[in-house]
């Protein structure tokens, strides 16, 4: 079965490497599944957002957080660039909550804060 | 003469003391360049895609547009951004970009531009600060240690200021000075114009595979909006973990040229005092003697 080639890179590192069989990324306008043989597409991610990833070799999803940057699928290549990028098991949850109370206690709704502290409870498979 | 032994050995101390503190910078370099290596090696990968990104952005949107790519002749005023490192011990590395930043400012004035000064690392902000010139803006505090996000916050300033016209303090073309890292014995000093952007279509000579036609979601405008700044943040980034780089290269080659310089102080000087206690002791000797014979011919009488 065809496989995708998957780099989660961050200015500073690649954070993940490998085949995969499924990627689902979240744009500004929802998510978006990738699968083998998808159409070349230049996509926004959606700052503070969760990276699925499933490997082509059958062993746990990859879940990550990532803040702004995009993504590009093309022949079976598929890049996500972001500035911050945090595997699951990376995540501090306790800092993540922290964040996110920071976040709820400066009042405005829906900020870039709050999505991305809620993002990094939610790849690392806390309740926010 | 047991002055003069007492003060070469003195001296002999002080010097072994510069040599210890140089060596222990010397070793302490080396093991930072195996890591900034690694730092611009991390880099590249993000830095790599999001070339070909742009690339394929730009060679299928004939009709791409953006304020980051345009030229604009009616600003009289260019950024220099000059990036230095915080400390000194690092030999000629900081003189090196400076002098390329003075000579870039006598080209830009020559050809009728104002070069404005964007200063990164300690040492250009105190070279400007004492000869009293002028900067628009400074950061310090990274040099040795570049992360993203003090890349992030000179890439924001100077796209904003690029965006501005000459009244309202903008600048209209934006050049960065830096040290490429070549190998631990080569260094050089380059000077790079970031924006403009200048992203060339590529050149299709028939053996790359072809550039797949994007679809944008949610459109191209927002994803160049995006990664035209990234882009940016991601060029200065690279090109302060180089500098990094060849800092510590740097400095590591100013520190072994003046811990080899001190060994060799420290062996004329032992040397010197060697010569200087055995003349004393034949002195001593021949005192003695000669005060042994007076004595022997005086008794002897």
């Amino acid at each position: 079965m065809a496989t995708l080639k998957v780099g989660l890179v961050s200015p500073e590192r690649e954070v993940w490497a490998g085949e995969a069989k499924l990627v689902v990324a979240q744009t500004i306008e929802g998510q978006l599944g990738i699968l083998p043989g998808h159409a070349p597409v230049l996509g926004v991610l959606l700052d503070g957002s969760v990276v699925t990833i499933e490997p082509a070799d059958g062993s746990e999803k990859i879940r990550a957080m990532v803040g702004s940057g995009f993504f590009s699928i093309a022949g079976d290549e598929v890049s996500v660039l972001a500035e911050q990028a945090e595997l699951a098991h990376e995540i501090d949850v306790a800092d993540a909550r922290r964040a996110l109370e920071e976040a709820l206690s400066a009042g405005d709704a829906d900020t870039t804060a709050e999505r991305r502290a809620r993002a990094r409870l939610l790849a690392a498979g806390a309740d926010a | 003469m047991p002055a003069q032994v007492r003060e070469l050995r003195q001296r002999i101390r002080s010097v072994k003391s510069t040599a210890k503190i140089t060596r222990a910078q010397e070793m302490i370099a080396t093991s930072r360049i195996v890591k900034a290596q690694q730092a611009v090696a991390a880099s590249k990968p993000y830095a790599d895609q999001i070339v070909a990104a742009l690339t394929a952005l730009v060679s299928h949107n004939v009709g791409i547009d953006h304020p980051l790519l345009h030229e604009q002749p009616e600003d009289s005023r260019s950024a220099v951004v000059v990036i230095t490192s915080d400390r000194g011990f690092c030999g000629g590395y900081n003189a090196n970009v400076l002098r390329e930043a003075e000579a870039l400012a006598q080209r830009l004035r020559d050809r009728g531009r104002e070069p404005v000064m964007y200063l990164v690392g300690n040492k250009g902000l105190t070279w400007y600060r004492f000869r009293d010139r002028d900067y628009a803006e400074a950061w310090t505090g990274f040099s040795d240690r570049p992360t993203f996000e003090s890349a992030e916050r000179i890439g924001r300033r100077v796209a904003e200021d690029f965006l501005k016209t000459d009244a309202e303090g903008g600048v209209g073309e934006i050049h960065v000075i830096f040290t490429e890292f070549h190998s631990m014995l080569t260094q050089e000093v380059r000077v790079r114009r970031l924006i403009p952007l200048e992203i060339s279509e590529r050149e299709d000579d028939g053996t790359g595979p072809v550039l797949p036609a994007y679809e944008f979601e949610p459109s191209a405008k927002d994803a160049l909006d995006l990664m035209l700044p990234n882009y940016i943040e991601s060029r200065i980034f690279h090109m302060l973990l180089q500098s990094a780089a060849s800092e510590h290269a740097a400095r590591r080659r100013a520190m072994k040229s003046a811990t080899d310089n001190a060994n060799e102080l420290i062996d004329v000087y032992t040397r010197l005092m060697n010569q200087a206690r055995q003349a004393a002791i034949t002195q001593e000797i021949s005192e003695i003697v000669g005060g042994a014979d007076a004595l022997a011919d005086s008794g002897g009488e």
